[in-house]
C-alpha cells in the first residue's frame, strides 16, 4: 500500500484508496488557472462546450500578467475578454493590474493554494505550487476550460524520480542554482511525464521562496509535476497567508520510485545554463568570458522579495556596468511594496537598473526589455530557447538572483567573489 | 483514418517557443497563428509545405510552454500529423485535445528521412514510408485518447458526453 505523496494526492482527488503509474484516473480538481495568452482559448472552448456557469467560481482563478500592462491593442483585447467573462461568472479571484503579480508568485502570497491540493493551470510554470506539497500541473486551454465546467480532468498517474539533496549550501548558492544543476543532471526530458520529489535534509533547510523555484523548474526537466514534502516552513507560510491548513501528505518510506539521485551541496557552485537549453549548465567557475547586454530579475521563477533582497545585497553601493541594461521585476504588488520599504527599489535605481510593474515581461519575449540580433543577456527566467527573449540571434543565459547581479555589475557573467571590495565609509 | 504526406524532419526538443513563438500570442485565430508556424526554425516553413505534410522530429517535440496555439499553428498550417521519437507531456495532451494526431517510433524518427512520402494509420499505428518501401510500427494510441480523436477533439467529447455523465464515470478498481 506504500505510495509517494504525488500518488496520494491523485488517489485522494479521483476516490481512491491507491492509484498506479500509468493509470488514467479522472480526478477532482481543487483551483484552475488561466493567463491572458491562455484564458482566451480556455473561454471559447468554455463555451463551444456548452458551459454556462464554471463549476465552483472561488475556485477559477485567472491572472493577465504575460503582456500586461497591455503591451499593444491585441493584448489589450484578450484581457477585455478575461475581465467580460470574470465579471460574468462573478469570479472574485480574478486580479486586474494594481492586485496583478506574475501568476505562479501571486496564488501562493494570496493564500489560494494549499498543501494537498490539486491544482491544474493553462501555463508550464503551475508546477510551481509543488512547493507547497500540492499536485500541480500545467495542461493547454482545452483542458482547462472543460475542467472550468466539470471541476474534473484526467490523468496519467506519473512515476516519480526522487531526488536527494544533503549538506551544506556553499556561498551565494540558492534554490535556482540547485536546479539548474539538476536540470543538467537530468536532461531537459530526463524527467518527461514524470514527478520530481525534492527530499533531503538541505531541501528541510531551504526557504519557501526557493522551493518555489526549484518546483517552478520541474517542467524544464519535462517534469509533470515537482513537489516537496510539507514540513514547519511549509505550514508556517500557509498560516500567514490562509486561514485553512490544507492537507498534508507525505510518502511512505518504502513508496517505490522510478529512480533515486542523490547531489552533495559540497559539491555544487552556482550555475549558470548557456543558450539554447536549461540543461546547458555549468559552474561558475567553468563560464570563461562572457560579455552581456542585459540583465533581468525577475520572473515567476525568482521575482519573489527573497530573491529582490539578494540582489540589492550584491548590488548595494555598487554601479552597474555602463554596457549593461539592468531591468528588475518585482512579482506582484506586494513584494514591489515591500522592496520600497526595505529601500531594496533605490538600491536598484541607484545602482543603475529600472524597476518594472510586475509582468512576465521580457521572460518569454513579450515586452519589457527584448534583445536585438547578437545581444546576450543574464536572466534570473527559466527558459533560454532560441529566440526568447526577442531576436532568433539573441542569447539568454539563466542564473540566480545572485549572479545575475553581479553580472550586471561586471559586465561578464560572473561570481559575486569577483565583484570590487566596497570601500568601507 | 490515414494520413499521406511529404516528411519535414526536425531536431530534438523543438520547442513551442519554435512552433510558435510568443510574439504572436497576441491572437488565438487559427489562420494567423497557422501563418507564423515553425517560423523561427525556417521562415519559409508555411509557404513550403503542401496540406497533408507530415513532421517527423527527434526527442521531446513540443517542450515549453503550455501554449495550445502550438498544435492549433501546427493544424492550421496544413500539417496532418506528427511522428516523433518522444512528445513532451503538455504539447502531448494539447495535440489530442486539438484533434492533431501524434505518433511516437523511434525507428521511424530516425529512419524516415526529408522528402520521403508516408502513409500513417492512425488505427493500427502503422507508418508506411513509400520512398523507402520501409514499415514503421508507431507506438498504439491508449484507447482513452482514441475516444477522443474519434470525437474531433476534447469539445466535441465533452458536448457529446454532456447529459449522460454517469455512464461515462469510469469503473472504479479499488
Amino acid at each position: 500500500m506504500s505510495q509517494t505523496i504525488t500518488e496520494k494526492i491523485l488517489a485522494a482527488h479521483s476516490g481512491r484508496k491507491k492509484v498506479y503509474p500509468g493509470q488514467l484516473i479522472e480526478a477532482k480538481v481543487d483551483l484552475t488557472l488561466a493567463n491572458d495568452v491562455t484564458a482566451p482559448l480556455a473561454i471559447d472552448v468554455f463555451y463551444q462546450a456548452g458551459g454556462k456557469k464554471v463549476f465552483n467560481r472561488h475556485k477559477v482563478v485567472m491572472v493577465p500578467d504575460h503582456f500586461v500592462p497591455n503591451k499593444d491593442i491585441a493584448a489589450a483585447e484578450q484581457c477585455r475578454l478575461m475581465r467580460r467573462f470574470a465579471r460574468e461568472q462573478k469570479l472574485p479571484h480574478f486580479f486586474e493590474l494594481g492586485e496583478m503579480g506574475i501568476e505562479h508568485a501571486l496564488l501562493p502570497e494570496k493564500g489560494l493554494v494549499l498543501p494537498g491540493d490539486l491544482v491544474i493551470g493553462a501555463d508550464s510554470h503551475t508546477c510551481t505550487y509543488g512547493a507547497l506539497g500540492a499536485f500541480a500541473t500545467g495542461l493547454g486551454s482545452t483542458d482547462l476550460g472543460a475542467a472550468m465546467i466539470t471541476g474534473r480532468t484526467w490523468f496519467k498517474v506519473p512515476e516519480t524520480i526522487k531526488l536527494i539533496y544533503r549538506g551544506k549550501r556553499r556561498p551565494w548558492v540558492s534554490g535556482k542554482d540547485l536546479i539548474l544543476h539538476t536540470i543538467g543532471d537530468l536532461g531537459v526530458d530526463g524527467a518527461r511525464y514524470q514527478a520530481l520529489e525534492f527530499c533531503g535534509s538541505a531541501m528541510t533547510a531551504l526557504p519557501m521562496s526557493d522551493r518555489f523555484t526549484m518546483a517552478n523548474m520541474a517542467i524544464e526537466a519535462g517534469a509533470k509535476n515537482g513537489i516537496y514534502e510539507p514540513d514547519e516552513t511549509t505550514t508556517a507560510y500557509v498560516r500567514e497567508r490562509s486561514a485553512k491548513p490544507g492537507k498534508i501528505f507525505r510518502s511512505d518510506p518504502d513508496a517505490a520510485y522510478k529512480e533515486v539521485r542523490e547531489y552533495d551541496l559540497s559539491k555544487i557552485e552556482p550555475q549558470v545554463a548557456f543558450p539554447h537549453l536549461p540543461e546547458n549548465a555549468r559552474p561558475i567557475s567553468k563560464v570563461g568570458k562572457i560579455s552581456i547586454d542585459q540583465a533581468v530579475i525577475g520572473s515567476c521563477t525568482n521575482g519573489r522579495l527573497e530573491d529582490l533582497r539578494i540582489a540589492a545585497q550584491v548590488l548595494k553601493g555598487r554601479a552597474i556596468a555602463k554596457s549593461v541594461r539592468l531591468i528588475v521585476i518585482p512579482a506582484t504588488p506586494w513584494i514591489y511594496q515591500q522592496a520600497m520599504a526595505e529601500g531594496l527599489l533605490e538600491i536598484f535605481l541607484k545602482a543603475g537598473g529600472i524597476v518594472s510593474p510586475p509582468t512576465c515581461g521580457p521572460c518569454l519575449g513579450g515586452h519589457m526589455g527584448i534583445l536585438a540580433k547578437g545581444e546576450r543577456a543574464i536572466a534570473t527566467t527559466n527558459r533560454n530557447f532560441v529566440g526568447r527573449m526577442g531576436h532568433l540571434g539573441s542569447e539568454v543565459y539563466l542564473a540566480s538572483p545572485a549572479i545575475t547581479a553581479a553580472s550586471s555589475v561586471l559586465g561578464l557573467i560572473g561570481p559575486v567573489e569577483a565583484l570590487p571590495k566596497l570601500k568601507k565609509k | 483514418m490515414k494520413f499521406s504526406g511529404r516528411v519535414w524532419k526536425f531536431g530534438d526538443h523543438i520547442d513551442t517557443d519554435v512552433i510558435i513563438p510568443a510574439r504572436y500570442l497576441t491572437t488565438s485565430d487559427p489562420k494567423e497563428l497557422g501563418r507564423h508556424c515553425m517560423e523561427d526554425a525556417d521562415p519559409d516553413f508555411v509557404k513550403k509545405i503542401n496540406r497533408g505534410d507530415i513532421i517527423v522530429a527527434g526527442r521531446n517535440f513540443g517542450s515549453g510552454s503550455s501554449r495550445e496555439h502550438a498544435p492549433i499553428a501546427l493544424k492550421a498550417a496544413g500539417i496532418s500529423c506528427i511522428i516523433a521519437e518522444s512528445f513532451a507531456r503538455i504539447f502531448y495532451r494539447n495535440a489530442f485535445n486539438m484533434g492533431l494526431p501524434i505518433f511516437e517510433s523511434s525507428k521511424g524518427a530516425r529512419q524516415i528521412k526529408a522528402g520521403d512520402q508516408l502513409r500513417v494509420d492512425a488505427d493500427t499505428g502503422i507508418i508506411e514510408d513509400r520512398t523507402q518501401k520501409k514499415r514503421f510500427q508507431a507506438e498504439p494510441i491508449p484507447l482513452f485518447m482514441r475516444e477522443l480523436i474519434k470525437d474531433g477533439g476534447l469539445v466535441v467529447h465533452l458536448k457529446k458526453r454532456q447529459g449522460n455523465r454517469p455512464k461515462t464515470k469510469e469503473k472504479r478498481k479499488n
